[in-house]
């Protein structure tokens, strides 16, 4: 666990440095996922699958991403005095947006790829909804 | 003010455990209400944990600053967890390169929609320049949408407030409007919540499908480099 941790904030580090020397409009944990996706690829072409240590720890840490925004979530509620001014059109305006965009991104990709009926991917680890 | 109770207080106050312990406690509970609710979108864990810890705050009057000396440690995995997408993203490669194009389309145009709805909604209801400039990166993840805020001139820390609000948001509704709409794709499923609600979203789709939430984690990313891209170029022209 503790090498796939410090590969991870490895990678991420190595991200924030390109970012930087770069002067990309990326941030560093982006690069560091696509760093970490090339080398996962590179691995599958010569026949070798990911590190099971790593993949443990990496979707362990996924399974609680939520957790991960919490503080900055609070921070929110200590700004939200900030707000006031234009308050209510900025809540009006972000829940609109975000019904919008949730429709114009889903409406697009079933136009563009119809789903697989019944298409493996549906099928994978199908849960609840 | 009991006199050995004030004296632990004041060790409480001070050490960054408390910030930490706060913080897990209040998601544990956060995450068990949901799965009692069974991932109900409503009991959303981010929310819950976030009104419980700014109860605790506001009841104690600790101070930011210092529950974020300990709950920094959380928030610092943000990075890793970031480059762990890699994960969910390659177990379902086959499924993102056969409609890559499809992919591409769906996130840029969300991403327009994302940054023009929400400022056109906001104008018409009368929000000044700064307000606008600030919300059209809302819905890309803090550290690109801080970066375009400040490039565009808006202020880097009401959109950091406006990212987390939108998060929030769209993991709450993604699932209602996507049912109502009949989407059952997980694929489209995980683009529209990922575009929409970058890492919030994700980390819900995570825990509803594996599918989804590849194609989420790949949507914030994709998003986060089309709006910074697309964003400072349409102000450009308007201007």
């Amino acid at each position: 666990m503790l090498p796939a941790i410090t590969l991870l904030i490895v990678l991420q580090l190595v991200g924030e440095v390109i970012a930087r020397g770069l002067a990309l409009p990326v941030p560093g944990p982006v690069i560091g996922l696509v760093l970490l996706l090339v080398g996962l690829m590179v691995r599958g072409a010569r026949g070798h699958p990911p590190p099971p240590a790593l993949e443990d720890t990496a979707q362990g840490l996924l399974r609680h991403l939520s957790l991960l925004f919490v503080p900055a979530g609070v921070g929110v509620t200590t700004l939200l005095a900030t707000l006031r001014e234009d308050g209510p059109a900025i809540l009006v305006a972000l829940a609109v947006s975000a019904v919008a965009t949730i429709v114009v991104t889903a409406l697009v990709m079933r136009a563009l790829a119809p789903s697989p009926d019944a298409g493996e991917e549906g099928r994978a680890g199908d849960a609840s909804r | 003010m009991n006199e050995p109770l004030h004296r632990v207080w004041v060790y409480l106050e001070a050490t960054p455990l408390l910030g930490l312990a706060v913080t897990l406690l209040a998601y544990l509970a956060g995450d068990a209400l949901y799965r009692r609710l069974r991932l109900n979108p409503l009991a959303n864990p981010v929310l819950v944990a976030v009104l419980l810890v700014s109860a605790f705050l506001w009841i104690t009057g600790l101070d930011y600053r210092r529950y974020f000396d300990g709950a920094q440690f959380i928030h610092v995995m943000l990075g890793p967890a970031t480059v762990a997408l890699a994960f969910p993203l390659y177990r379902n490669l086959a499924a993102v390169r056969r409609s890559g194009i499809a992919i591409a389309a769906a996130i840029t145009a969300g991403s327009l929609t994302a940054a023009a709805s929400a400022v056109v909604v906001a104008w018409a209801m009368g929000a000044g320049g700064t307000t606008l400039r600030s919300l059209a990166p809302k819905s890309v993840t803090t550290p690109i949408a801080m970066g375009i805020a400040e490039q565009i001139g808006g202020n880097p820390s009401l959109t950091a407030v406006l990212v987390i609000l939108t998060g929030i948001m769209g993991a709450v509704m993604g699932t209602i409007v996507l049912d109502a709409m009949g989407i059952r794709d997980w694929r489209a499923r995980g683009l529209a919540v990922g575009t929409t609600a970058h890492g919030i979203g994700t980390a819900r789709a995570l825990q509803v499908n594996p599918v989804a939430g590849a194609f989420a984690g790949l949507a914030m990313g994709l998003n986060g480099l089309a709006t910074a891209i697309l964003l400072p170029v349409l102000l450009a022209l308007l201007d």
